[in-house]
């Protein structure tokens, strides 16, 4: 197995933090993982983006330049992401806030509305990057739920003394998972 | 020992250099190695060590200078602009013989530059870089987890030859996470032997001590400078490390080191997948260069390629090595551009099926 995700939003959006996840999740999991950042002047509302491998072999290169799953979370995003998608890949879009229809045919485009799932239906703005993963989750069978949920606590060390945060991530996770068909 | 922790390479490192008995540190900031110092900040005192954020580059560096006097093992860090500020600190280090840690997360360069990841500082460490004559032992992890475990070697190699050593890494390695297994123990510094020479140190009952980089004796400078000579005689015939993949049957061989190895060996599977037999050589210490190694190989394989993220650097000792004996080739990009898998094996398949887009380089 191994599976190259790009992620890409706007800065403030847990675009980061979901890539660590991801890779802590796959640690646990036994896998070889990696994960790079854009940094550099990055800021809330700037663009951001990550790399994470997720593989059961060496990791070789840590820069993801044909994903096989895109996760777009904002409008910009899809331009400059969808053309890297792999055949036969997965590209997840945001569609709360990207508006514009991708135009691949060859990969498999997976609409999930984050903002309003995390907004309306979590009722906290600050769980969509969860709801994201849930999503990511589902579609690829990359993590699982209780990776994740393992994998908070190591990576904010703070949450392993806050259960009902780690309840309202995974509540968030799992109607994420439910929004893909 | 213990389980894989997912850690940042600017962070596996400095936790790295502490494990490994660093308790000094001084530097001053830039992108993308700021995680090492802002790690050494906190992590330094919890272990009786000290930090310090220089006012600049040059005042850090010679405040390691001051520190490696004392036997005490400390380091500095910085990426490639901040690097050459240094040099002419660590061309007296050099001169003065003393054992320290340098890392360089290279970025874009020359000048400002920019921020991403690169390989234009090879030429700069691995030929010394400050005035006068002498070397560098030079390291180049392509992991975090080789990151996070080489500061050990790295002491180890200074304190034995009395050499200031570096780690060179892309910003790329520095800026990723991966996760990182310690292989050995802590080290008790307190049980660690004041060197011989150390100033500030023992004083009861011994001669005076002198750290310098000069002997204005007749003559004196000579004898420094020969002395060194055979130390650096000794580390380019003990000290060599590199890591070989799929060369075993390989008909091309491409050298690559840092994050462009990684590239390289995706590159190389890909070329396999169609029948292309390359494989890689990764010199994991830049100087002493493994040159004798490659020379080895090119009795048995005629195409070499250097996969760089530098204009041409690491191929000229590429070419030094091969002395002729096989064809040099070279990939590379410049101005910290991404180096993908998929442009690596189609420039390896070109320079196998012989194509004059990437000639030997003559």
């Amino acid at each position: 197995m191994y599976q190259g995700i790009r992620i890409a939003g706007f800065g403030g959006q847990g675009v980061i933090s979901a890539g660590v996840l991801i890779a802590q999740a796959g640690i646990i999991d036994g896998k070889e993982v990696s994960f790079f950042p854009a940094y550099g002047a990055e800021m809330r509302g700037g663009t951001a983006n990550c790399s994470v491998v997720v593989s059961d072999e060496e990791v070789t290169t840590p820069i993801v330049s044909r994903p096989d799953t895109v996760i777009v979370m904002n409008e910009p995003s899809l331009a400059k992401f969808e053309p890297m998608v792999k055949p036969g890949g997965v590209l997840i879009i945001n569609t709360s806030l990207v508006n514009s229809k991708p135009t691949r045919t060859d990969v498999r485009i997976v609409n999930v509305p984050c903002n309003d799932i995390a907004d309306n239906e979590i009722g906290n703005p600050k769980t969509l990057n969860m709801v994201m993963l849930g999503a990511f989750a589902k579609a690829t069978g990359a993590i699982t739920l209780e990776s994740v949920k393992a994998a908070l606590p190591k990576v904010y060390k703070k949450l392993a003394k806050k259960p009902e945060v780690l309840a309202l991530n995974e509540k968030a996770f799992l109607a994420g998972a439910n929004a893909v068909k | 020992m213990g389980e894989k922790k997912l850690m940042k390479g600017n962070e596996a490192l400095a936790e790295g250099a502490v494990r490994a008995g660093c308790r000094f540190f001084a530097g001053y900031p830039i992108t993308p190695q700021n995680e090492v110092p802002e790690y050494m900040s906190w992590r330094l005192p919890e272990v009786g060590g000290a930090f310090i954020q220089a006012e600049s580059e040059v005042s850090a560096i010679n405040m390691i200078y001051g520190a490696a006097g004392t036997g005490t093992r400390c380091m500095t860090s910085s990426s490639s602009p901040g690097i050459s500020l240094k040099q002419e600190g660590l061309s007296y280090c050099a001169g003065a013989d003393l054992p320290l840690l340098i890392a360089n997360m290279m970025r874009g360069g020359p000048g400002l530059g920019n921020i991403a990841g690169c390989q234009g500082d090879y030429w700069q460490a691995t030929r010394g870089g400050g005035h006068g004559d002498y070397r560098l032992y030079v390291v180049a992890p392509n992991s975090v987890n080789e990151l996070a475990n080489l500061p050990r070697k790295c002491y180890e190699v200074a304190f034995k030859y009395r050499i200031p050593s570096m780690i060179l890494a892309d910003g790329t390695i520095g800026q990723m996470m991966e996760p990182v297994e310690y292989k050995e123990e802590p080290i008790d510094v307190s049980k660690l032997e004041k060197p011989e020479w150390a100033i500030g140190v023992n004083h009861e009952h011994r001669a005076k001590r002198r750290i310098t980089s000069y002997d204005l004796t007749e003559g004196g400078l000579e004898i420094m400078v020969n002395d060194r000579i055979k130390r650096y005689k000794a580390i380019e015939e003990n000290e060599v490390m590199f890591e070989e993949k799929m060369t075993e049957d390989a008909d091309m061989i491409v050298v690559a080191f840092g994050t462009p190895s990684r590239v390289a060996t995706a590159a190389i599977k890909m070329l396999r997948e169609k029948g292309i037999k390359a494989g890689l050589f990764r010199p994991i210490t830049l100087w002493p260069f493994p040159y004798k190694q490659i020379q080895a190989l090119a009795k048995r394989v005629k195409k070499f390629v250097s996969v760089e993220t530098s204009m041409g650097q690491m191929v000229e000792d590429v070419r030094l090595a091969l002395n002729g004996t096989a064809e040099t080739h070279l990939y590379c990009k410049v101005g910290a551009a991404v180096l993908t898998a998929e442009e690596v094996a189609a420039a390896l398949e070109e320079i196998h099926n012989g194509s004059t887009k990437y000639a030997a380089v003559k």
